[in-house]
């Protein structure tokens, strides 16, 4: 059997249907067990590895618009791999698999430096300030495909990578080494009720993904659809996670040059 | 009742006195270790870090007191391989303050990580790309260079010498100590370089991030010429306060001169390369990530991050200390050389300030805010506690040790041996 081509997963996010109901993050925590306090309020100290942003185009009615950005990991490739976070680690506790273009997270290695999260820009990697406590008898609802993760460590969005393996593991038991596009999907993609998100490998052209995110190699995936974004492109961090929307000041939004504007 | 143990020819204040000073500044001590043991046992929950300030007040006390502990490798290179040797009535204060300095940042480190139980990952699965590796490798072997200089000193404790054996170790520990004071350059070098580096790669956080020389951004420069300024400055300025306190001149004013003028030198020149790096970040570096200057000292909650934070660490606090140090007449004036080696003392700690918490206050998703953090009391204890320990080592040394060579010329003892 011939060997697959390294994949690039990656996600479209199309900002025009998204409708902020929140349904992605809730999807990814039930998903990844992500741990979470009676009182969540304090953004700055809860963990979601999905988050929703709220903008605003700073108008006053009737010119007042709003726009929702979920906001998963990027999945940062830099230049050849070289993403912000990956390269920090101490302690190896994170890589940049060139085999998926995967940014992956090993709790049990992670010691908790949190240099990492200084890098992330994003600020997708969170940090368990406590150890997890379930509601009596969650444990036993618990995604067994996903360790629980301890106080002290930092973790992030890992583009379901269980649901990846696993896929990989019925692929070859039926004896093909390659998936089909629907076999790998992220809790979020398959939750958002309003098909907002779209997954898949940015370098098959048969995906959608590809078809919408139009990347082009020659200048680090850069997108050739006029109406796609990537946040902070000129930073280099070269996301595989686009957005879509047809509304400029929402295009304008991901890119830090125009804070003023 | 101690008196077996002070050096000869020296006079030391009554035991009972030196114990209210060593139970007062204990009590201090025991407060950071309570804080300690609740950050181990509860977890860094304790602190008021989050997810935008994963690096707050431990990791500017870490880059703070290793930048000022620079003076033990700086008047050490001075000292055994340049051949200053006028800087060897002052190189075993140097030392003893480096040690200080690189403990209290190691202690400081292992109570900032998540999970100090598995500290030792970082030399286990070493990712050798990582800056936080290369301080951690030399850093500890620092620490063990330091520990090394720091031996010979106690074994010349009166009781201690009377032992053959350590009369002789400590005798031919000394002989050596140019390896070991060449070893502790060439670590320092690297280790205060990857501090340096620790921001400076950050190329997702364009107010810390610097352009460089092959791997290494121009902040691995300027932290190890920043240290090797200011590390003397500090050396100078413990020493006079160690002054005021035991009411005593300890060192020659020729000594403390030739270091003072060393450090002003050096820190003419690196604030000098300081200012061009950052009117390169500023002027091509920044905008190129699309950012101007003012993005990063504007609309931001008390202007605790204005304009005025730069003015403070570059100009007041880098260019005056460089101008006053360079300057014979100024280092004449005990008080201007004072003001001289606080003022560069300031700038370091500021310049390390801005370097940690200013990056990660600095929004950089076009929708987010400026991040505000204020420590908590567990965070301010601990980093106190490190103060409070060098308070006490320093008082033990200087009381049972020969630390300051000419202290005995400077005051002779009346009738006394």
């Amino acid at each position: 059997m011939d060997q697959p081509t390294n994949k690039r997963f990656g996600m479209v996010i199309d900002l025009d249907k998204c409708t902020g109901c929140g349904a992605c993050m809730v999807a990814c925590m039930a998903e990844n067990n992500v741990p979470f306090r009676e009182d969540d309020t304090d953004k700055l100290l809860s963990i979601a590895w999905m988050r929703v942003y709220r903008l605003k185009n700073g108008k006053s009615f009737p010119q007042a618009e709003e726009c929702f950005l979920p906001r998963p990991c990027q999945h940062c490739e830099g230049h050849h791999g070289h993403s912000p976070c990956v390269s920090v680690c101490p302690a190896t506790a994170t890589d940049y698999d060139m085999q998926t273009g995967i940014v992956s997270q090993v709790p049990t290695r992670c010691f908790g430096c949190r240099y990492c999260m200084a890098a992330c820009p994003y600020h997708v990697r969170q940090f368990n300030w406590w150890d997890p406590i379930w509601p009596d008898g969650m444990e036993r609802s618990l995604n067994p495909d996903v360790s629980v993760r301890m106080r002290g460590i930092v973790e992030k969005c890992s583009f379901c990578y269980h649901r990846y393996q696993r896929a990989l593991d019925e692929a070859y038991a039926e004896g093909r080494r390659d998936l089909k596009e629907h076999e790998y999907q992220t809790a979020c993609t398959q939750a958002c009720p309003a098909g907002a998100i779209t997954f898949g490998d940015l370098n098959n052209p048969a995906h959608t993904v590809h078809k919408l995110a139009q990347p082009d190699t020659a200048h680090e995936g850069k997108s050739r659809n006029p109406k796609a974004f990537r946040l902070l492109e000129r930073l280099g961090t070269n996301t595989k996670v686009y957005y879509l929307s047809s509304r400029e000041w929402v295009r304008r939004a991901g890119d830090s040059a125009l804070r003023k504007s | 009742m101690d008196s077996a143990l002070i050096p000869k020819g020296v006079k030391r204040c009554p035991i009972g006195q030196f114990a209210v000073f060593i139970a007062v500044v204990g009590a201090v001590l025991l407060w950071g270790v309570v804080a300690m043991l609740l950050c181990y046992i509860k977890g860094l929950n304790q602190t008021n870090m989050n997810n935008a300030y994963g690096f707050a007040l431990w990791i500017w006390a870490d880059l703070a007191v290793i930048a000022l502990g620079g003076g033990a490798f700086f008047t050490g290179l001075l000292r055994y391989i340049i051949g200053k040797d006028e800087l060897k009535n002052i190189i075993n204060y140097a030392v003893l303050i480096g040690f200080v300095c690189y403990s209290s940042a190691l202690l400081i480190l292992a109570i900032d990580v998540g999970q100090p139980l598995r500290a030792w990952f970082i030399f286990w699965h070493a990712n050798v790309h990582s800056m936080l590796t290369e301080v951690a490798f030399c850093l500890t072997c620092y620490f063990g260079v330091l520990a090394i200089e720091y031996v010979p000193l106690v074994l010349e404790n009166r009781q201690i010498d009377k032992v053959p054996f350590f009369h002789n170790l400590g005798h031919n520990m000394h002989g050596i100590m140019a390896v070991f004071a060449a070893t502790g350059a060439f670590l320092s070098f690297f280790h205060q370089g990857s501090l340096g580096g620790v921001t400076g790669v950050l190329f997702g956080r364009p107010f810390g991030y610097r352009t460089g020389l092959l791997i290494w951004p121009w902040t691995f420069f300027l932290y190890t010429w920043s240290a090797a300024a200011v590390g003397p400055c500090f050396t100078i300025f413990i020493t006079r306060i160690t002054e005021m306190v035991t009411r005593k001149k300890l060192v020659k004013d020729n000594v403390i001169d030739l270091l003072a003028k060393i450090a002003g030198w050096m820190l003419l020149t690196y604030i000098v390369a300081k200012i061009i790096d950052t009117w390169y970040w500023a002027a091509v570096t920044a905008p190129s990530m699309g950012l101007t200057l003012m993005d990063f000292y504007s609309n931001n909650p008390g202007s605790a991050y204005g304009i005025w934070i730069l003015i403070a660490e570059v100009v007041i606090c880098g260019v005056l200390p460089a101008l006053m140090l360079v300057s014979a007449g100024v280092r004449r004036s005990p008080a201007l050389l004072f003001l001289a080696v606080t003022l560069a003392v300031i700038g370091a700690c500021l310049n390390r300030w801005v370097m940690v918490l200013q990056t990660q206050a600095v929004p950089v998703l076009n929708f987010e805010g400026w991040f505000t953090y204020f420590p908590s009391w567990q965070e301010v204890a601990t980093t106190i506690l490190p103060v409070a320990y060098g308070i006490i080592m320093i008082a033990l040394s200087y009381r049972y040790l020969p630390i300051f060579p000419q202290e005995q010329e400077l005051n002779p003892i009346e009738g006394g041996k």
